[in-house]
């Protein structure tokens, strides 16, 4: 035994909380076992600091300063990115009822943690995994959301996690069926001072294709740990796309397991980053068994006094021959107190792969600039023209036009605001 | 229109002296021609005058339309009636050619308190002037100058310059890399913009280009200096004689 650690405000502030909330949260034994078991080791260990690898560059300790103790305000339900999409709401991490889609059956976490067989069990993979032990401690509700075999959806579903001013930590489990195809876009709309931790556990199924799209679109005072996970099968595709356009403290974790041969994971984030936001997008990839590949591009642009973290680890087991995996990391810096961090790890251990990483950090090219300035195009507005051209370029190989519009919309916003 | 007097300038980094004491009037309606060899400044001449800021103007002045523009920011020159055309234009991938055609044009609009074009009259105007220039539209969906032939990037420079009706245009070297088809085609573009209110600078190595558009006055940039001052004869001079000649002469 070592002696206990110096608990920060931060790790007190949670130990507080979970004090005073956790007879008000759901579920049965098993689940109260499994939040004390991630308080204590949360209350053990403390929060990560940049001596524990995965945290290198987001030093937990030091960022997460409290935790809100505000009761909550409700955030208006805004429209949905596509249009017909499906409202799946969680007010200040109180799941809605949610509507009804031919082919999703869909249930709540809460119940499931309520209920008596284990359907829902809230845990944490080890002592760095703090955004495990935050959400396994204080969840108190999402969705279990399953897609049938063979269902193609034609309505997306977008999950609104809506936030005011109050901690939540909501789970979802989702399950696309086997030769299913579902869109799923996750709205983060976090107001005031709040602090959101989420899991997410994806299970795509033989020959399914999921398009999971993150739109992060919190205030600047808000904290958003996230942690999403996927398990890719034999045959199916997951295309994720993440794009952050604000928050005081981000994490987006990814971990992914391309668990069947030709599985496929297409990874694209753009990441805007600017006033004192610190966002971390963390992405681990196990290419498991052979034949199977991967893209993963992210691009930053930092302003301000922004901080950037792109982690990217891809790991080939012995037997994942032929895997094909292509990382990508560039940075745009657009003021001297911004700043990136980038660590790509290629740990492979079969013979026989493609994988390539690249990274690079730029600024804008003067001569870029020049050249548009001198054909009467004001220097904000070259400037906003070759940024969006860095990160358009992602944009539109979504080659989905709602989707496009809307996030090029929110591209120009955001550069307009930072320009 | 423009009169740049006793022009001193250096490479802003390095403190090089480039332009040394240039005197140079050119009168709306004009073309003129400005000849030198490697190193004389022209390119520097070029970029000074679209005001790029690798160079400092250390003494002297530019006038165009009797004020000066050393305190100007390139778009705003642009937007005042400049135009340069490049001897090297830029890639600049991720930004369709189409979109930057309708920004710079909306944006020099903007600067002069004009209205933005609709997106129908836009595309009609682009369309005219770019089947003059044999272009096609196709070309005008890639990304700015990225993958085009050095033809093509000079045809999309005074596409441009088309396009922006500048009140002067300035053109750097745009013969270089040029067949004698393509140089036909940029040529007439030039020819076509000539108007009483308008003058154009070509700046060139070679006379071959002056064939084609045809100088009312010729000038002999070296050492960061006009030498030497003539009609569209002397251009035939340099070419007969090398510029080694001229400028012993004319020192």
């Amino acid at each position: 035994m070592t002696a206990p650690i110096q608990l920060t405000a931060g790790e007190e502030a949670i130990l507080a909380a979970y004090n005073a909330k956790a007879q008000s949260l759901p579920g049965n034994a098993e689940t109260v076992r499994a939040r004390d078991a991630a308080v204590h080791a949360l209350k053990t260990n403390g929060l990560p600091t940049r001596k524990v690898e995965a945290w290198h560059y987001t030093d937990l300790r030091r960022l997460l300063k409290a935790m809100p103790h505000g009761q909550g305000n409700a955030i208006a339900e805004v429209d949905p990115i596509l249009p017909g999409a499906a409202i799946f709401a969680v007010d200040n991490g109180v799941a809605q009822p949610a509507p009804a889609i031919a082919g999703v059956n869909t249930e709540q976490v809460s119940d499931a943690l309520r209920a008596d067989v284990g359907a829902y069990v809230p845990a944490f993979n080890g002592d760095d995994d703090a955004i495990g032990q935050l959400n396994a401690a204080f969840v108190s509700g999402g969705y279990r959301i399953a897609v049938a075999d063979g269902q193609e959806l034609d309505q997306a579903i977008e999950i609104q996690t809506r936030t005011g001013d109050t901690q939540a930590h909501t789970a979802h489990s989702v399950t696309i069926g086997a030769n299913a195809t579902a869109t799923m876009v996750e709205r983060c709309l976090t107001k005031g001072d709040a602090m959101l931790s989420a899991v997410t556990t994806i299970n795509v199924k033989e020959g399914a294709t999921l398009n999971w799209i993150i739109v992060q679109e919190d205030d600047l005072s808000a904290t958003r740990l996230a942690k999403l996970t996927f398990e890719i099968a034999e045959g199916a595709t997951v295309n994720l796309f993440v794009a952050n356009f604000g928050g005081k403290l981000i994490r987006q974790e990814v971990h992914a397991a391309c668990a069947g041969e030709n599985a496929h994971l297409n990874f694209r984030a753009i990441n805007m980053i600017g006033d004192e936001t610190h966002c971390d997008v963390t992405l681990v990839l196990d290419h498991s068994v052979p034949n199977t590949t991967s893209e993963e591009t992210v691009r930053n642009v930092v302003t301000g006094k922004g901080q950037a973290v792109f982690q990217g680890q891809i790991r080939v087991a012995q037997i994942a021959q032929k895997t094909d995996a292509q990382m990508a990391a560039n940075t745009l810096l657009l003021s001297d107190e911004a700043g990136v961090s980038v660590k790509p790890e290629l740990e492979i251990f079969a013979d026989d792969v493609i994988c390539a990483h690249g990274a690079t950090v730029a600024e804008i090219d003067e001569a870029h600039l020049f050249y548009l300035k001198a054909r009467g195009i004001s220097d904000k507005a070259a400037r906003g023209l070759l940024v969006k051209a860095f990160v358009a370029e992602l944009v539109e190989e979504l080659e989905d036009e709602p989707l496009v519009e809307v996030l090029e919309a929110r591209i120009d916003n955001w550069l307009e605001a930072h320009g | 229109m423009l009169e740049i007097k006793n022009l001193h300038a250096k490479i802003a980094e390095t403190d090089t002296q480039i332009i040394n004491g240039l005197n140079l009037s050119v009168k709306a309606g004009e073309v003129a021609a400005i000849m030198g060899p490697n190193g004389s400044g022209k390119s520097t001449l070029s970029y000074i005058l679209a005001g790029r800021e690798d160079y400092e103007v250390t003494e002297g002045d530019i006038l165009y339309n009797g004020e000066s523009i050393l305190e100007m920011d390139p778009a705003e020159r642009a937007a005042a009636g400049l135009f340069l055309a490049f001897q090297y234009p830029m890639e600049i991938p991720g930004v369709a050619t189409m979109q930057f055609l309708k920004v710079a044009m909306n944006e020099q609009r903007k600067a002069r308190g004009e209205d933005e074009l609709s997106t129908p009259d836009f595309i009609k105007l682009v369309r005219e002037a770019a089947g003059t220039l044999n272009i096609s539209m196709e070309m005008l969906k890639r990304p700015l100058n990225v993958g085009f032939s050095g033809g093509e990037k000079k045809r999309a420079e005074i596409l441009q310059m088309k396009l922006l009706a500048p009140s002067l245009c300035v053109l750097d070297e745009t013969d270089s890399g040029l067949d004698i088809d393509a140089l036909k085609i940029v040529a007439d573009g030039v020819n076509a913009l000539r108007a009483p209110d308008r003058a154009t600078i070509v700046i060139t190595h070679y006379q071959r280009l002056l064939d084609y558009i045809v100088p009312d006055t010729v000038h002999v940039l070296s050492k960061g200096q006009i030498v030497k001052t003539g009609d569209k004869d002397l251009a035939k001079e340099l070419e007969a004689k090398g510029y080694a000649d001229i400028i012993a002469q004319a020192a």
